[in-house]
């Protein structure tokens, strides 16, 4: 929820930076950049989240049951299989051990998904699981999400990286 | 939400193309596109890792033995095709008929070599997982060299004996082998092998596998050399102007390559590729069977008898381009292996099995982005100019470089 009216304000606050753009006619590279993401796919409606939604976390999960937390070997790099490890704590901040976590994601703005199948391999107790087979095939707004299945109900994690 | 972005569009158009033309001309590029320049620079490309499923690959006796199998055409069923019938020394080790031509026809492109050590999967589709596996698949195939296991390892006995010997273990005894035995031969072929014991015939398929593992050992030491990109990238992210080095039109098709037309979301890092697979709407050739790409590939790397699960494979180690693949998914339907960009222009015509003639055609379909014959493009009609795609076609130009043999430029230099 919180996501959309982000998003709704974010869209807003480019109008206005676009339309002074036009009427003034400024000219910079950046600007040209500006203009080129927005020329990009529309169809998906998708709109890169404020900054601040960026990185490895702490994120709530959509129902917030959870918070988890990412953490890289090294900083996460494109065409790379890379392995991550994630944190999960519930509401009163104990660590959860034993669920299921279920990994997806992809590119809103392009359409696709993660090239690879990335997937538990390991439970390290404290709430955290080594994910592995993390993969992602160019720069730009990826969205990672685990799905944490727990004691019969399941609550999603996103993150937002930056590639 | 989408009908004010859309209003706004109009102006985003003018906009764009006003700022598009004061810029064109110039060198100025913002941090981010500079850090994108040095992504795409030869430079940026990583020591080549170890393949832990070919012990010989970084061996020197075993490259030259490859090197020389390579050359050889007594490696085919008409003794008349050596994989350097397909690949080329002058033409960047590619053929330049639009499908690769060996004793029969076949229905794809022959890929080039150049960084394919770099690359997770091999072919169109991917149904390979190591250079070694690769070789294997031509030299058994009846279009290709057309010959069988057997038949090649009588020729390693009868002509490399001693330098299989010395990179590998001593040769099996052949002399109860039949000269031609395979199981993916003709049918003669087929019912030889079937007779064999299964002693002889992991002897056979052993010395099979260590051949293209020694012309693996010399095909990972092809590598692409510097273009006059990768100098014009050397010049701007170090302050100096890049003019001189590429002109105002390639300049201008670099910058709508990683702006405007997308391309860098494929065609990314120093080798143009993201090593993945994308539907990307390319027409299937007339008259050639309507294959599946990745689809049927994914599916074939994990059950292919070479793969790094294999006995045949030495790693000892997990396989996690295995563990981890998709498979049966629909996106991958009449998806394609991104090839690399470098030294493009040389090896028309384009795509997996030579369907597009020029880059002019190239850049048309990518403009105009048809529906694809099966599953889903990923691409969406760009909205260029006849003018922007002549500066992309000029920009792809400038990535011609060497192709660069044990570090130094192959023989004969490729224009
Ligand atoms: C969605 C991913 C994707 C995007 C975006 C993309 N390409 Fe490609 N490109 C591919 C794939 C996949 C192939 C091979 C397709 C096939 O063989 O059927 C290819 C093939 C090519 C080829 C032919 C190379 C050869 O050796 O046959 C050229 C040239 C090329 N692309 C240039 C470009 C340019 C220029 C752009 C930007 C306008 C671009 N590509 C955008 C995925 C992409
Ligand atoms: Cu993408």
């Amino acid at each position: 929820m919180t996501n959309t009216k982000h998003t709704n304000r974010l869209q807003l606050g480019s109008g206005i930076v676009v339309f002074l753009l036009a009427a003034t006619m400024v000219s910079a590279a950046d600007h040209r950049n500006l203009a080129a993401t927005m020329m990009f796919r529309g169809s998906s409606g998708a709109k890169k989240p404020a900054a601040s939604e960026f990185g490895l976390g702490p994120r709530i999960s959509a129902s917030g049951r959870y918070v988890a937390t990412l953490a890289a070997e090294r900083q996460l790099r494109p065409r790379q299989m890379q392995t991550v490890r994630v944190t999960v704590i519930d509401g009163s901040g104990q660590p959860v051990d034993g669920a299921t976590l279920t990994i997806n994601g992809g590119m809103p703005q392009h359409g696709h998904g993660l090239p690879t199948r990335p997937r538990v391999t390991r439970s390290l107790g404290g709430g955290t699981y080594e994910i592995e087979g993390v993969r992602f095939n160019m720069g730009g707004w990826w969205e990672f999400k685990i799905a944490v299945s727990f004691e019969g109900d399941t609550d999603i994690v996103t993150f937002n990286l930056g590639l | 939400m989408t009908s004010k972005l859309f209003l706004f569009t109009p102006g985003l158009v003018v906009l764009s193309a006003i700022t598009g033309f004061a810029l064109s001309n110039s060198n100025q590029w913002s941090e981010a596109e500079l850090a994108t320049l040095q992504s795409l620079s030869l430079s940026e490309l990583e020591p080549l890792a170890v393949d832990p499923t070919n012990a010989a690959a970084d061996d020197t006796r075993a490259a030259a033995l490859g090197e020389k199998l390579f050359f050889d055409a007594r490696l085919s069923a008409n003794g008349a095709v050596a994989r350097a019938t397909c690949h080329q020394r002058d033409k960047a080790f590619r053929d330049s008929i639009p499908l690769g031509r060996g004793v029969g026809k076949t229905a794809k492109r022959t890929m080039p070599i150049a960084a394919t050590a770099r690359a997770p999967f091999l072919f169109w589709d991917g149904r390979k997982d190591s250079q070694w596996a690769q070789a294997l698949g031509p030299l058994e195939s009846a279009v290709e060299h057309g010959g069988t296991r057997a038949q090649y390892a009588h020729a390693i006995a009868d002509h490399y004996r001693t330098e299989y010997e010395s990179v590998f273990e001593p040769l099996p005894d052949l002399s109860a082998v039949p000269s031609s035995a395979g199981p993916a031969g003709n049918e003669a072929a087929v019912a030889a092998w079937t007779r064999l014991s299964n002693v002889q015939r992991i002897a056979v398929t052993r010395v099979f596998v260590n051949i293209g593992k020694a012309i693996a050992a010399y095909e990972r030491r092809i590598e692409f050399g510097p273009s006059r990109f990768d100098q014009y990238v050397a010049a701007v992210t170090s302050g100096q102007p890049g003019h001189g080095i590429l002109s105002g039109e390639e300049i201008a098709g670099l910058r709508l390559f990683i702006g405007r037309a997308n391309c860098t979301q494929c065609h990314n890092g120093p080798l143009f590729t993201n090593n993945e697979f994308h539907n990307t709407g390319v027409p299937p050739r007339p008259g050639m069977p309507t294959d599946d790409g990745r689809l049927s590939g994914a599916t074939a790397v994990l059950h292919d008898e070479f793969s790094c699960r294999s006995q045949w494979s030495d790693s000892r180690e997990r396989c996690p381009e295995l563990e981890f693949l998709v498979s049966r998914d629909h996106a991958l339907n009449r998806a394609y292996k991104v090839p690399s960009l470098r030294n493009v222009a040389e090896r028309a015509p384009y795509m997996d099995a030579g369907q597009v003639a020029t880059l002019a055609a190239v850049l048309d379909h990518y403009n105009r982005a048809p529906a694809a014959a099966a599953g889903h493009s990923e691409l969406w009609p760009l909205g260029l100019k006849a003018r922007d795609l002549h500066q992309i076609e000029a920009f792809l130009r400038t990535l011609n470089g060497p192709i660069v043999v044990n570090g130094h430029n192959s023989t004969e230099a490729v224009r």
